[in-house]
């Protein structure tokens, strides 16, 4: 897969969605491509996360380990962006992603992520409309499980 | 040493200043005759008026006397110029030795200070000193004696002349050297106050810089670049302001002394003269004065111009002397003589106190034993831990008091004896810049031991060296002689000592960083080819295990002449081999000759330029944008910033242009673009199956082409054979690492490690390791690896007493437990001084010296002392 493939998939991401495709090119070619044999470890949690990860084929289980163990809580696929909240925000990652299935994902090292947004202001407010979207999202969500416990 | 400059020059080349006088004075009567020849040559022979009836008993006409004179002219320019240069070799060598031996004695004094008296010397002030001050020394001395013996001499055979002439004149032509004697110096003297004021502002200068060279770091940090050009320029003003000054009255004295020698002439005209005028004096006795006196102007201004030349150079010998001339300076045969006085019992401490002059006491009263065979904790509170330890190590003296080992005086010990049974480490110690086994192994060369063998030319070079070494007063010892002490470290030869060093060095946990930089070393296997044949080995099991286990074979891709490396760059899959010398270095490729002729053969060419067009393209896409001095044109980017418009010009007349127009450097500068394509990691969809087609012929036809001329400068990937110019893991893994394979290179690294262990090659890397260059101060080495070097230097020479302060500070708390005991484990038995930040891990050993403020608060076994109410049960429950 090229860059400019490597691009496509960028653009799917809502995140990236808005952003110049030379940007998308310069983030992708900063970016080093990794693969990852199924079973294989993205990241663990709680370890302090260093880069997002953005898949570009293939599929991983979002795993969260509580007090009764590990639980597998979401499954994602290719164009989609894992472990940014690790980077925007120095906190350990909140969960273990594990891939699987054979896996290939673009992974975005925090310095050039942050080096970028403050590059280019335009990715930042895509950035922030996102988060907010999502903000929105789980507030939403809140209210329902709030009014359910009501009743 | 000699206090002042003539001292020196007598006490040491007396002989040789009175050889010089009389080569002097010898050559003095031939270069008279020289003078008055010419003369002779004029008025006697050209002129015919005093034609001779013989010359040396032949009868001569006056062509031939002619001929006969002009020939002994020539003659006595040929023994003037033989004089000269026989005396001016002989001068130029006495000077050199005499500087050779006066910097040699410089820097014997530096090696006997105190140790305090570097708290106020920085090494600023005296490296100038000892190197650029002394230098015009070496001219003076050769002139010291000679030329007022020469000069004065002529000076006073001219002044008798004139007083046989006549008395009157003769006194009249002196009559101003006695005012010129006395008000030279006065004039002089304020000269050299100024330039003793120079040589301090200089010192002070040199001081700043070495301090600005050692501070960088924080100059950077806190922003005062100004501040120390703002100090250097006032600085330098000073220095500029003295010189001024100094060139002002210089002048002024010269002004002064041309004045008054013009002075006497004038008496001579006027008083001689009238005297003449009126008979009292004959009109040739004035003109024979008058021509005399003209004699005497040359010897008397060259004996001022040594005067001042000799005030110049006595004050700079003064002013270097006078700093070296410690009162409190070790003795020379604590350096010099060879004892052997093993450590036995214990070190007795009676009411020793340590304190800098003027400061208040850093330790006082201290009253204690310290076994030499069993171990010692310092501990405590406030001041003087560190400096007992160093007072028990003899790296300090103590102020008052003494201490006793045995019946002996431990102050009055020579250091064969201290430094060699007796070792310290300190928390920040001092690496020198050599390799890592140079550092090792310092603690044990202490003298030539035996000699280097070597051609008979060699020994003839040495026993030379030496006879001049003698001649200055300097050291004889061979610096290329074997210096290692092989017994002092318990060994019986070099392949003993490296099993101990490979001991000591895993005891301090240094061994895998040793370990690390062995891999990454190349090795010459024409000089260890023991070590490039398990290499190969090596190699050979990495091919096997990643054969067996395609889960490893995955990380790495082996370098095969057949194939092309997507995980090399194009330079390298072209070369096929890693580059010696500049010739085939990445960015010398396109403009490389063989080259060039090797792509178009393969009619590469093109395409290399048309794929470097792309790059530049796309290069300039992706980075145009970024403000300069961004991080990725250094990490990422194929074309500096610098670089970006030169390119997007060529890009701007190739889009209408096309590339055919292209002139010859801009065809360089879009092919050298190309050769540092990774395929694997740039993605840039650039490198096709049909193009990598073409760049594996064209590196069959590299190799087969290659004229021989060119063979040394690439080493080829041959699987059968060590790459001599590639590091050990590269050759072991004879391929690349994979991009894009998660944590590659710690599997790899790990995969790696097991395989040396298998085949047991750890020892010979970690070896290969030891030749790591440390940098200067060891800077290439982290503090820890220092520290850990400094402990396996210290633990090597086996001392009988070993003394730590803070040596492990700045390890991390594993290996410091590791260290610890592996420590204590060696020293079972042995004298053992620790001083310890932590009171908790004095309880493993025999005795705890616990201090408070520069005394000794307790004093005993661990566990006698660790109840309520005492100074270590506070510390230890406070951890």
């Amino acid at each position: 897969m090229s860059i400019a493939e490597e691009v496509n998939c960028l653009r799917r991401i809502p995140l990236f969605a808005n952003i110049d495709t030379a940007k998308l090119k310069l983030l992708a070619f900063t970016s080093e491509r990794l693969s990852f044999r199924s079973g294989d470890i993205l990241f663990e949690q709680d370890e302090m996360g260093t880069c997002a990860y953005i898949l570009l084929r293939g599929e991983a289980e979002v795993i969260v380990t509580g007090p009764g163990g590990p639980l597998a809580v979401a499954t994602l696929g290719s164009n989609e962006i894992v472990g940014e909240i690790a980077i925007l925000c120095d906190v350990p990652r909140t969960a273990t992603v594990r891939a699987s299935t054979d896996l290939e994902a673009l992974c975005v090292p925090k310095d050039h992520f942050l080096q970028m947004v403050a590059d280019f202001p335009q990715m930042g407010l895509e950035i922030m409309r996102s988060l907010a979207h999502r903000l929105e999202q789980t507030t939403a969500r809140l209210r329902e499980v709030l009014a359910a416990q009501a009743v | 040493m000699e206090s002042s400059i003539f001292r020196f020059i007598l006490r040491h080349s007396v002989r040789q200043q009175i050889v010089l006088t009389l080569m002097t004075l010898a050559s003095f009567p031939f270069l008279y005759a020289s003078l008055d020849l010419p003369k002779r040559i004029v008025n006697e022979a050209i002129a015919g008026k005093k034609l001779p009836e013989s010359f040396l008993g032949f009868h001569l006409d006056q062509v031939s006397y002619l001929f006969v004179l002009c020939g002994l002219f020539l003659t006595l320019v040929l023994v003037n110029g033989a004089f000269k240069y026989v005396i001016n070799t002989y001068k130029g060598r006495l000077g050199e030795r005499m500087l050779r031996r006066l910097r040699y004695e410089l820097y014997v004094r530096v090696l006997r200070f105190p140790l305090p008296r570097f708290r106020k010397m920085s090494p600023g002030e005296i490296i100038p000193m000892i190197t650029a001050e002394v230098e015009p020394l070496g001219g003076f001395i050769g002139d010291a004696i000679a030329i007022p013996v020469f000069q004065g001499g002529t000076l006073l055979v001219y002044i008798a002349f004139i007083f046989v002439q006549d008395p009157v004149l003769g006194a009249a032509a002196v009559s101003l050297y006695p005012f010129q004697g006395w008000l030279i110096p006065r004039l002089q003297r304020k000269v050299n106050q100024l330039g003793k004021q120079r040589v301090r502002a200089m010192r002070q200068i040199a001081d700043r810089i070495g301090e600005t060279v050692s501070g960088i770091q924080e100059v950077h940090t806190h922003n005062t670049a100004s501040w120390h050009l703002a100090d250097l320029s006032h600085r330098l003003g000073d220095v500029y302001r003295i010189r001024f000054e100094i060139y002002q009255r210089k002048f002024f004295v010269k002004f002064l002394n041309n004045f008054i020698n013009q002075l006497t002439p004038f008496f001579f005209y006027s008083i001689g003269g009238y005297l003449v005028i009126h008979g009292q004096l004959s009109f040739g006795a004035l003109v024979a004065v008058l021509a005399a006196y003209k004699d005497l102007a040359a010897p008397w201004k060259e004996l001022l111009d040594w005067y001042q030349q000799k005030e110049d150079n006595r004050i700079k010998y003064e002013q270097v002397v006078e700093q070296f001339h410690v009162p409190d300076l070790l003795a020379e045969r604590l350096l010099r003589e060879e004892e052997d006085v093993p450590f036995k019992g214990s070190l007795s401490f009676r009411n020793v106190a340590f304190g800098e002059d003027g400061g208040s006491p850093i330790l006082e009263g201290v009253t204690c034993d310290i076994p030499l065979d069993g171990h010692t904790a310092l501990i405590g509170v406030g001041s003087g831990r560190d400096e007992l330890a160093q007072l028990a190590a003899r790296v300090l003296l103590p102020s008052s008091g003494q201490i006793r080992l045995g019946e002996r005086d431990y102050a009055e010990l020579p250091e064969s004896v201290t430094g060699r049974r007796a070792a310290y480490v300190g928390a920040t110690p001092y690496l020198f810049s050599a390799s890592l086994y140079d550092n090792l192994v310092y603690g044990l060369r202490h003298r030539p031991l035996r000699e280097n063998g070597g051609s008979e030319e060699a020994a003839e070079r040495r026993k030379k060296r030496m006879t001049e070494s003698v001649l200055s007063g300097n050291a004889t010892d061979d610096v290329d002689a074997d210096w290692i002490d092989y017994a002092a470290a318990g060994c019986d030869g070099p392949e003993d000592l490296k099993t101990r060093i490979l001991r000591v060095v895993t005891m301090v946990s240094l061994q895998d960083d040793v370990y690390g930089m062995g891999l990454n070393r190349t090795v010459d296997p024409e000089r260890r080819p023991d070590v490039a044949a398990r290499v190969l080995e090596a190699r050979d099991a990495m091919r096997a295990t990643m054969l067996n286990n395609p889960d490893l074979g995955r990380l790495v891709e082996r370098f095969d002449p057949d194939r092309y490396a997507a995980n090399a760059t194009l330079a390298e899959n072209l070369l096929f081999g890693t580059p010696v010398g500049p010739i085939f270095q990445t960015d010398a490729l396109a403009s490389n000759p063989y080259m060039l002729h090797v792509l178009d053969k393969v009619g590469l060419t093109d395409t290399i330029l048309e794929t470097g067009h792309k790059v530049a393209e796309t290069m300039v896409e992706l980075f145009a944008g970024l403000p300069p001095g961004h991080e990725f044109f250094e990490r990422f980017s194929f074309i500096g910033f610098a670089e970006l418009p030169e390119y997007q010009g060529i890009l701007a007349r190739t889009a209408k242009e096309g590339l055919g127009t292209l002139r010859p450097e801009e065809r360089t500068r879009l092919m050298t673009l190309p050769f540092k394509l990774i395929g694997a990691r740039h993605r840039l969809g650039l490198m096709t199956p049909d193009l990598e087609k073409k760049l594996l012929e064209a590196r069959h036809l590299f190799a087969s082409d290659l004229p021989a001329d060119l063979k040394h400068a690439v080493a080829f990937f041959d699987p059968e054979a060590y790459n001599a110019a590639a590091s050990i893991q590269d050759n072991i893994l004879f391929g690349k690492m994979v991009y894009g394979q998660a944590q590659v290179q710690s599997k790899v690294g790990r995969i790696v490690a097991e395989l040396v262990d298998q085949l047991h090659l750890r020892d010979t890397i970690v070896e290969v390791g030891l030749d790591h260059p440390v940098g200067v101060a060891g800077s290439r080495l982290s503090a820890a690896q220092r520290q850990k070097a400094a402990l396996a230097r210290a633990l090597l020479k086996r001392p009988d007493l070993l003394v730590l302060s803070e040596a492990t500070s700045g390890l991390d708390t594993s290996s410091q437990t590791k260290v610890h005991s592996a420590i204590m484990g060696e020293r079972k038995g042995c004298g053992l001084v620790w001083v310890l930040h932590r009171a908790g891990l004095a309880r493993a050993f025999e005795r705890v010296i616990v201090m408070k403020d520069g005394r000794i608060a307790e004093h005993g076994r661990f566990d006698e002392l660790n109840r309520p109410g005492t100074l270590l049960h506070e510390l230890v429950t406070a951890e």
